[in-house]
């Protein structure tokens, strides 16, 4: 498993953090996941802003629609991971629909990703054939496309998803959009027990995770919670009083006491 | 030519499934329900006796004499859609689906609606069956279909107002994928259009087949032949497909679909997928033109006419485009509202806006052919909904 992102998550009790790229503006997106890096976050999914989020709760579509009026396209998201990379070692997957993908040419994507020190791209809207051979062109240049099941996926589909499955697998809670819950549905641990069958790959649970106890309790059946609108509604938050960097760092106080997660992610020069 | 799509749903490059993987499953359930349908006489006397006995079918082909008359060429008839029960060809489509939505057992259907047709449509076939109706709606086109909103509300559905992104029918389309996905046990989504991941292009087309079948016939036992020329407006394009189907295979008929022309031809000012500059992308499901920005986000649209207020097209259309079968053109809001005014001062019918693009097109075209010419023209719903912003762009001079 030579797989950064693979290694990142191997050992459990991961933490992976989801923000969209350029909210609130370019320069405080990354000093938030500078500060996520260094605060256990075991991989940093980067949201590529898109005008029709239909995955997406109401929290990220604002937050998506505020990075579109800031002008953010795949290109400046790109320019954040390269800036972040410059100063730490965290696995970025950048998180998008497909359609910007597609403008903006896959085989230019590969590259520039690469460029910028990209390990994987999770694709929401793109599954089956279309997904594998998305797959296949991103494994060439040592990109993951990482792939998503669901408490829908019958074993067959897991089964076929896990053979091309790279990076880790991401485990959508129970059926819906993002956004926060209040309680993990057993939906998701009985997911992450079936997929563990087809694969050795780690597995990390999503959608609906915005506490500390839903991330102990995600911990004990998977490899890690992923936590998405909780952050961007502190970024939704701060807007007024522009203080998103230090907003988000009491929220992961209270997420992830320090120390809690297994291992934190080295930042050079950082102001933090 | 072949015109079905692959078991994919991909008629070439357009169409296919493109989707979170939460909603595969329903798909397949969808897919499999539909396949079955397909194949069960049942299926197809339950529906062809409520297409009969319910909406009225079929629907006459008319042939307008005066309309003719007046801009002189060709003969004009008028595939008469408008007649339907709930005033629009949706309603072909959404009693198919309602049949299949009891089969599966689903107890709550959800919609979406751009002009506000279908989701009448839908409130009309779940009241029909007793089923809860949620229908999605752009507050912008709220706004401007007043009267089908109160419709729908009578008819027993919850209107829910879309107010992200443009607010027309591409948001309302989101807010129902949402609902759909968060609620997968109990609710089928009628969709409304040939739009959307695979099997909904083929399996609306199918339902509104039955418009081209019976304009077929019609027209051979009016005239003794087929026709030279069909034309429909085309939003997401389902009366359009619902016509040009069935005369796929007959190589002299000329097909046009008709798209927005809006009010002018810059990104934002029109929904006219296939004008200069076109681009393939995929949104909501399924790969066809889209009008979107470099960046790949989906540009905003605008026609004076909410239904065809749309920034991308169903995927057969776009396949029959490329592949040459079917042109597509597009006239201005203010052709289609002097269209509006004159099928209903010449022949006392008052199209939907939707539906005078069509006749605006036909307008321009018949003068050019022969009087021996024979052109269908698909009138595909009523213009009562659209009589009081009629008058207020008339008096009012455009909003």
């Amino acid at each position: 498993m030579s797989d950064r992102i693979t290694q990142s998550l191997k050992n459990g009790r991961g933490f992976i953090p989801f923000v969209t790229a350029g909210d609130p503006d370019d320069a405080s997106s990354l000093e938030i996941c500078k500060l996520l890096a260094e605060r256990g976050a075991s991989v940093i999914e980067l949201g590529v802003p898109f005008s029709d989020p239909m995955a997406d709760g109401v929290v990220i579509q604002r937050s998506s629609q505020r990075a579109l009026e800031n002008g953010v396209n795949l290109t400046r998201v790109l320019s954040l991971a390269s800036k972040l990379r410059a100063s730490s070692d965290v696995p970025v997957v950048l998180f998008s629909y497909l359609n910007p993908i597609l403008r903006f040419g896959i085989e230019e994507l590969c590259a520039e990703a690469k460029r910028s020190g990209i390990d994987g791209v999770l694709i929401v809207d793109a599954v089956d054939s279309e997904a594998r051979e998305l797959s296949e062109m991103f494994a060439k240049h040592d990109i993951s496309l990482i792939s998503l099941v669901a408490p829908t996926t019958s074993d067959e589909r897991l089964e076929k998803i896990c053979r091309n499955a790279r990076g880790f697998i991401y485990a959508v809670s129970t059926a819906g959009v993002t956004g926060a819950r209040g309680s993990i549905s057993n939906d998701a641990e009985r997911l992450v027990a079936r997929v563990r069958k087809f694969t050795d790959l780690p597995i990390a649970v999503g959608f609906g995770i915005s506490t500390h106890e839903q991330i102990e309790a995600v911990w004990k059946f998977a490899d890690a919670a992923v936590v998405g609108s909780a952050i961007v509604a502190e970024i939704e938050a701060s807007l007024e009083t522009q203080d998103a960097v230090s907003r988000v760092e009491a929220l992961i106080d209270h997420l992830l006491p320090l120390q809690m997660a297994t291992h934190t992610h080295k930042v050079e020069g950082s102001q933090l | 030519m072949n015109f079905e799509p692959d078991n994919k749903g991909y008629w070439g490059e357009f169409g296919g499934r493109f989707v979170p993987e939460t909603l595969v499953a329903p798909l397949d359930e969808l897919n499999d329900a539909f396949l079955a349908s397909r194949d069960d006489p049942e299926f197809h006397a339950e529906l062809a006796t409520l297409l009969r006995h319910y909406s009225g079918r079929p629907t006459p082909l008319y042939f307008a004499k005066r309309l003719g008359e007046e801009l002189g060429g060709a003969q004009i008839f008028l595939k008469r859609e408008d007649l339907n029960h709930t005033g629009a060809h949706k309603i072909n489509n959404c009693l198919g689906q309602i049949l299949l939505a009891r089969r599966m057992g689903k107890t709550r259907i959800v919609a979406e609606t751009g002009a506000g047709q279908h989701g009448v449509a839908t409130a009309t076939v779940c009241a029909l069956f007793g089923l809860k109706c949620v229908v999605y709606m752009g507050s912008e086109d709220i706004r401007r279909q007043e009267l089908n909103v109160f419709r729908m509300q009578l008819l027993g559905a919850e209107v829910r107002a879309v107010d992200t992104g443009s607010r027309t029918l591409k948001d309302a389309i989101n807010d129902a994928l949402r609902d759909w996905v968060t609620n997968i046990v109990d609710t089928y989504y009628l969709l409304g259009s040939a739009l959307g991941p695979h099997p909904y292009p083929l399996m609306v087309r199918e339902f509104q087949s039955v418009i081209g079948r019976e304009a077929r016939k019609q027209i051979v036992e009016h005239t003794g032949k087929l026709p030279d020329q069909l034309v429909a407006c085309v939003g997401g394009g389902s009366n359009a497909i619902g016509l040009f189907h069935p005369f796929l295979n007959d190589e002299g008929v000329r097909m046009t679909g008709v798209e927005a022309g809006g009010r002018g031809i810059g990104l934002g000012e029109h929904a006219a997928r296939f004008a200069k500059g076109a681009s393939v992308g995929v949104l909501q499901g399924t790969r066809s033109y889209v009008l979107q920005d470099d960046d790949g986000n989906i540009a905003a649209t605008h026609s004076v006419s909410a239904g065809l207020d749309y920034a991308s097209v169903g995927p057969e259309h776009s396949y029959l485009r490329d592949a040459g079968r079917i042109e597509y053109a597009s006239v201005s809001d203010s052709e289609a509202l002097e269209a509006f005014q004159m099928l209903s001062r010449t022949e006392g019918i008052i199209p939907a806006l939707e539906s005078a693009h069509a006749i605006a097109y036909a307008a321009k075209i018949a003068p050019k052919m022969s009087q021996d010419q024979i052109m269908i023209v698909n009138v595909s719903g009523r213009g009562d909904k659209d009589v009081d912003s009629v008058r207020q762009l008339i008096n009012g001079g455009g909003r």
